[in-house]
């Protein structure tokens, strides 16, 4: 089990009003921190603004929770048999039509005043932001995502880096035709603390808005089953200070460099371009080295691997051992479906030779 | 009547008791008795597929079984309990009581009633057969393509099965539509039926028009699946957004499908517990009949995060806000039901009281989702996990449940045991809340649905969430093994219960219990609502009820109608010789195996010349023409 | 029994049952139909609607819709009692529904030739299973009509019995409608949209 040592201890008003409800229930109700996917604690302004309203939705629920269930349990007590009964009948009251236009009326006038927000903000929320904003394409792919920026030509995988306080729309779609292995299937993207999710289907583009307030790694998740490894599809929102996003842009731009021929970096780096009999890293990664176009790959962009902080979607911390286990072992790691469908990562059979040469240098990518 | 030919068919089965009697019966009373016992079959293995869910999700990052595993348990639980748990168990009550409460002696199509039996326990046997056959579907029971038309996903098993199962429901539409509507004893107009022959009409029109619209999306992916026709391809254009029309079109009124029988059950045991008539009976049926009505102007709720635009997105969030309306109505009506009574808390009272009050909690998530900005939030959640299971688990499978204990004496001439019956409910409580409360707060602390890892990344919090539902579940399944044992027990030794046991309302307790082969020695005359109960007592202008002396119930009804000709369907092997048919056929499609499909489809046309050839019943052939000499001999030529 | 109108619909339960039966089956059609409305011309640079021979298919059209007149004739037949004449009409509507199917198999083949197979976009999709699905439908009616001929002959369905007649000739006249729709929507509105 991995341990998450930025768990923020972080208490929304939602978080009290439900555990008030729950209570009501007899739901066992414990106070302890709240997670960092949370829809609860709400980071940015497409993320609060939905938040604040299902505070009132809630609040009224609660209240009409409360009511009727009060009734139900006033009925059961102040109605019981008693065990003095007559055996007699009660009075057999056949309805009552003012009562009924009443509970008629009612639920539709508290309905009406939660729909016109609630209508309002559907449009604010998918509408393009009025500020400036920046664009990142996100590609859905079984299973990870992979992210694009036109403005900057980035390519980069799982985790992408965002400007705080600027909003951000994501124009998203799923798969690649051009692909022939990874068929493309519905993914959603959902980063909860940014905003809520929105699917990604093949031949459509969706777009999202997310904005951070704050500096702060945001995570979230795949919510839309994708088949084996749905469970192993996570997103990672980076979000920086204008200057750090400045300089991350920078050197994401930046060509790799190349290793010294001769060198273990260098041997791996021509095992990566040629494994024989077996497929090449390089026919399905990309290791952008300046000569030509960056382009999409079949599988993440490697050129500046270690620049992030966890890979395999996002399961695993990014250092040499895991690394050496998933290109020794990738199943034990990750689920796939390379040998019956043709997705995702092949188990290559390398040498423990070839492993140290690979990972050397798959180090050096910073 | 021209009965002349007496000619016995040849080889047809009379036997009334034993195993053949089950399995050429043609009595809606032993159909519906088969669909229980078969639905509590697969209610066992839908429940162990959840049992192995909430194990792998104990604890975060556990790996009790592979994720293969883990996806193929989850998909068939959601299957079995949506097809073959809820919808069939529902139809057992149908099949049970919609003829006894409308004072019938049969359905109007006693043979195709059995077919509709045959099929749902070929289709069941035929989805479940794939965990032998290469695995069973994997891609969740909404099965979206395209992720569901690859060959990995196994779902032909889903598209086949779900095709068999979707005849024999559009079957058993057809045969209680006509029933309810033609079949009622003298004197029952529509607004003197019992509520839940209201629901059980408006549900079955749901079927009828909600059936072939997955029928249209399960041929669809079957021929992506079999034979590489281009509907959900996206390389050729296909729009997976097409499919998630088409099933949620039918998906949503499904919803009302699976709680609508339930609202009919509840508010024939509520006034039973309360001494009262219903509050506001015509309030309840139409608020139900609106439900359904509206239910099929909903469904792209279910598609608030896909590619659909700010205008739909609205749009439907409206109607399904305003749904909330009528289900608001039929509440306070039961409410007020209790309201003034004298309650008397028997177990099927009980469940009703939980059903009413747990299917409210699920009613106002249900409006939490309509605020569709924050739907984006809830959508694919446990939150959505939650509200489904306190509206299916807490509202139908409550309110069946309380059928089961109200309807048992009707069946047996037993009463089920009280006391066992009171641990259940109180034990079913408390586990369900644990199981399905906490699934709210972790679903909006971040845990999607349908992932074969609980993640660590959630945090503590969650992952002890997922604990408490974990030892929910395990309360749950003690719980139904004291159901269980009560069952058996009662069915054993359980005490005679007499005629009318709970002092009833209605039709069905007027007669033997358990019921008489022929429902009614003969065929009540009705005059008010709660005809039953209006025979016990009078009612004076101020609501005060006197006990009427004389135990009128029958005698005057045997006088009026001693010359009555009792006319029964005879048993018939063909619904089952027809229907053993769709094996054949179904393994030939799911296998795309010309032969098998050959076979089957001979079979099948054999089967059915048997069936036409086979008078309903022996001497019934040559009826005369567009009399209304019914089997129920409800109206008399 | 004058409260025996207020609790039936006064209809034999079959001729109701067949009724409710084709209800569900305009949805069944009417799913079909919005696909391919969806799909018409998401033709994967395949053949299109240009591919439809109209003069052709209207001539099979109106034989299928000439065989409704037939099964209302026969269906009169039978209420006269007349099984001979009522046969002959029955082999009538059941041989204008063979001579459509026909004309279906030789447009299939035909559209085969020219490139437009199930399986070559979602425009073929649809409209094969549209169609097919409608062929099949005809298939089961021609099998109706045979067998309702057969049952004349083996003393099954006797003079007085015009409802089994009835009932088959509503689900013939069903099919019928239902072409009448299909014609409509499939070929000539995107011909004419597409000549337009």
């Amino acid at each position: 089990m991995r341990e998450h040592p930025k768990s923020r201890h972080h208490t929304g008003l939602a978080t009290h009003l439900w555990r008030a409800v729950l209570a009501v229930f007899g739901v066992a109700v414990l106070s302890a921190c709240s997670g960092e996917q949370n829809a609860l604690d709400p980071a940015g302004p497409y993320a609060q603004a939905p938040h604040d309203l299902i505070l009132i939705v809630i609040g009224i629920a609660a209240v009409v929770l409360v009511f009727v269930q009060g009734l139900i349990i006033f009925s059961v007590v102040k109605f019981r048999t008693r065990k003095d009964d007559d055996g007699s009948l009660p009075k057999q009251v056949h309805g009552n039509t003012r009562l009924e236009i009443l509970w008629t009326i009612i639920p539709a006038v508290i309905l009406a005043v939660i729909a016109a927000p609630t209508v309002q903000l559907v449009f604010e929320t998918m509408d393009e932001p009025d500020e400036e904003f920046m664009t990142v394409h996100v590609i859905g792919h079984r299973w990870w995502f992979e992210y694009y920026y036109p403005d900057y030509d980035i390519y980069t995988a799982n985790e992408f880096a965002i400007p705080a306080g600027t909003p951000v729309r994501l124009e998203m779609r799923s798969g690649d035709p051009g692909r022939a292995q990874d068929q493309a299937v519905i993914h959603s993207f959902w980063v909860p603390r940014l905003a809520g999710k929105q699917d990604m289907l093949p031949n459509h583009t969706t777009y999202l808005n997310i904005e951070a307030d704050e500096p702060g790694r945001y995570i979230g998740q795949c919510a839309e089953y994708c088949g084996l490894s749905h469970a192993n599809m996570r997103a990672r929102v980076e979000a920086l200070s204008a200057a750090d996003f400045a300089s991350w842009v920078e050197s994401q731009q930046a060509a790799a460099v190349l290793p010294a021929a001769g060198t273990p970096e260098g041997q791996g780096r021509e095992l990566f371009h040629d494994l024989g009999d077996r497929k090449a890293c390089a026919s399905c990664h990309q290791v952008w080295e300046g000569d030509g176009q960056r382009r999409a790959a079949v599988g993440p962009d490697l050129t500046h691997l270690m620049s992030r902080q966890e890979f395999l979607g996002a399961i695993e911390d990014l250092d040499e051992a895991t690394l050496r286990q998933w290109l020794q072992d990738p199943d034990s790691l990750k689920p796939m479906q390379y040998e019956s469908n043709g997705i995702g990562m092949p188990n290559l059979n390398l040498t423990e030779g070839e492993l140290d040469a690979l990972v050397a240098y798959l180090l050096t990518l910073r | 009547m021209a009965t002349a030919e007496k000619t016995r068919y040849s080889g047809r089965p009379s036997a009334q008791t034993g195993f053949t009697a089950w399995l050429t019966t043609t009595d809606h009373k032993k159909i519906g008795v088969m669909y229980f016992f078969t639905v509590l079959a697969f209610f066992f293995f839908g429940g162990v597929e959840a049992g192995f869910v909430r194990w792998q999700l104990s604890q975060a990052e556990l790996s009790v079984l592979s994720p293969e595993m883990y996806n193929q348990f989850f998909t068939m639980h959601g299957i079995t309990m949506v097809f073959l748990v809820v919808m069939p168990l529902s139809a057992a009550f149908f099949n049970y009581l919609i003829p006894l409460m409308i004072g019938s002696r049969d359905v109007a199509f006693p043979r195709l009633n059995a077919y509709s039996y045959w099929l749902y326990l070929f289709g069941g046997i035929l989805l479940y057969s794939s965990f032998f056959l290469g695995g069973a579907p994997n891609s969740s029971w909404v099965a979206y393509p395209p992720l569901s038309t690859d060959a990995i996903a196994n779902m032909s098993f889903y598209v086949v099965g779900l095709a068999v199962l979707g005849v024999s429901s559009l079957a058993a539409a057809v045969n209680f539509i006509v029933t309810i509507l033609n079949m009622r004893a003298p004197g029952m107009t529509f607004m003197r039926m019992p509520v839940f022959v209201w629901m059980s009409l408006v549900t079955n029109f749901l079927l009828l028009f909600a059936l072939p619209i997955i029928t249209v999306a399960l041929f669809m992916l079957g021929a992506d699946t079999v034979l590489g026709a281009q509907f959900f391809e996206p390389a050729t254009g296909g729009d997976p957004m097409l499919y998630q029309h088409l099933f949620w079109l039918f998906g949503h009124p499904e919803v009302y499908i699976m709680i609508l029988p339930a609202m009919g059950i509840v508010s024939e045991i509520l006034p039973v517990g309360s001494r009262k008539p219903l509050f506001g009976y015509a309030a309840v049926v139409f608020a139900g009949a609106a439900i359904g009505f509206i239910g099929f102007g909903v469904w792209a709720h279910h598609m608030f995060t896909t590619a659909m635009g700010p205008v739909a997105r609205s749009a439907f969030g409206l109607v399904t806000m305003f749904i909330a309306v009528p289900t608001g109505i039929k509440i306070f009506n039961w409410v007020f039901t209790m309201w003034g009574g004298k309650l008397r808390f028997t177990t099927p009272m009980l469940f009703s009281i939980g059903f009413v009050s747990m299917f409210t909690i699920g009613g106002l998530s249900g409006v939490m989702h309509a605020i569709v900005p924050h739907n984006a939030q809830q959508h694919d959640t446990y939150f959505v996990v939650a509200h489904f299971h306190y509206v299916l688990f807490g509202g139908a499978l409550f309110g069946l449940i309380a059928g089961i204990y109200y309807w048992f004496p009707k069946v047996t001439g037993k009463m089920m045991s009280e006391s066992l019956g009171k641990m259940h409910f109180w034990t079913w409580l408390v586990g369900f809340n644990l199981t399905f409360g906490p699934m709210h707060m972790s679903g909006l602390l971040g845990q999607p649905r349908r992932t074969a890892v609980l993640p660590g990344e959630l945090g503590s919090t969650v992952e002890l969430y997922n604990l408490l539902s974990t030892v929910g579940y395990l309360i749950l399944f003690a719980s139904a093994l004291v159901f269980l044992f009560n069952l058996i027990k009662s069915i054993k030794s359980g005490t005679p219960s007499g005629n009318d046991p709970w002092d009833a309302r209605t039709l069905e307790w007027m007669t033997d219990s358990p019921t008489p082969h022929v429902n009614f020695y003969s065929i009540p005359t009705v005059t008010h609502r709660d005809e039953f109960w209006h025979r016990k007592y009078a009612e004076d202008d101020a609501g005060q009820a006197i006990k009427v002396p004389a135990g009128a119930a029958e005698e005057h009804d045997v006088a009026t109608h001693a010359d009555e000709h009792i006319h029964m369907p005879d048993p018939s092997y063909w619904p089952l010789v027809h229907s053993l048919g769709y094996i054949p056929v179904g393994y030939g499609m799911v296998f795309a195996n010309p032969w098998l499909l050959g076979v089957g489809a001979l079979w099948l046309v054999i089967g059915l010349y048997g069936w036409i050839n086979e008078p309903v019943a022996e001497g019934d052939d040559d009826e005369p023409v567009g009399s209304e000499t019914s089997h129920a001999g409800s109206v008399t030529s | 029994m004058t409260t025996a109108v207020e609790t039936s619909m006064g209809i034999d339960h079959r001729k109701l049952g067949i009724w409710v039966f084709l209800g569900s089956e305009f949805l069944f059609f009417g799913g079909f139909i919005a696909t391919y409305l969806l799909y018409v011309t998401t033709t994967a640079s395949g053949p299109g609607v240009e591919i439809f021979d109209i003069p052709f298919t209207s001539i099979s059209s109106f034989v299928l819709l000439m065989s409704s007149l037939t099964m209302v004739l026969a269906h009169y037949a039978h209420t006269q009692g007349d099984l001979r004449r009522m046969r002959i009409w029955i082999l009538a509507t059941a041989g204008q529904g063979m001579v459509f199917l026909g004309g279906q198999v030789y447009e299939f083949t035909v559209f085969v030739r020219e490139g437009l197979t199930l399986t070559t976009s979602p425009f073929g999709s649809s409209f094969f299973v549209l169609t097919g699905f409608h062929g099949i439908h005809v298939f089961v009616g021609i099998l109706l009509l045979l067998s309702l001929y057969a049952f004349t002959l083996t003393g099954k369905v006797k003079p007085n019995q015009d409802v089994k007649t009835e009932l088959i000739g509503l689900y013939w006249h069903f099919v019928d409608i239902i072409w009448v729709v299909i014609f409509a929507v499939v070929y000539l509105i995107p011909e004419i949209q597409v000549a337009g």
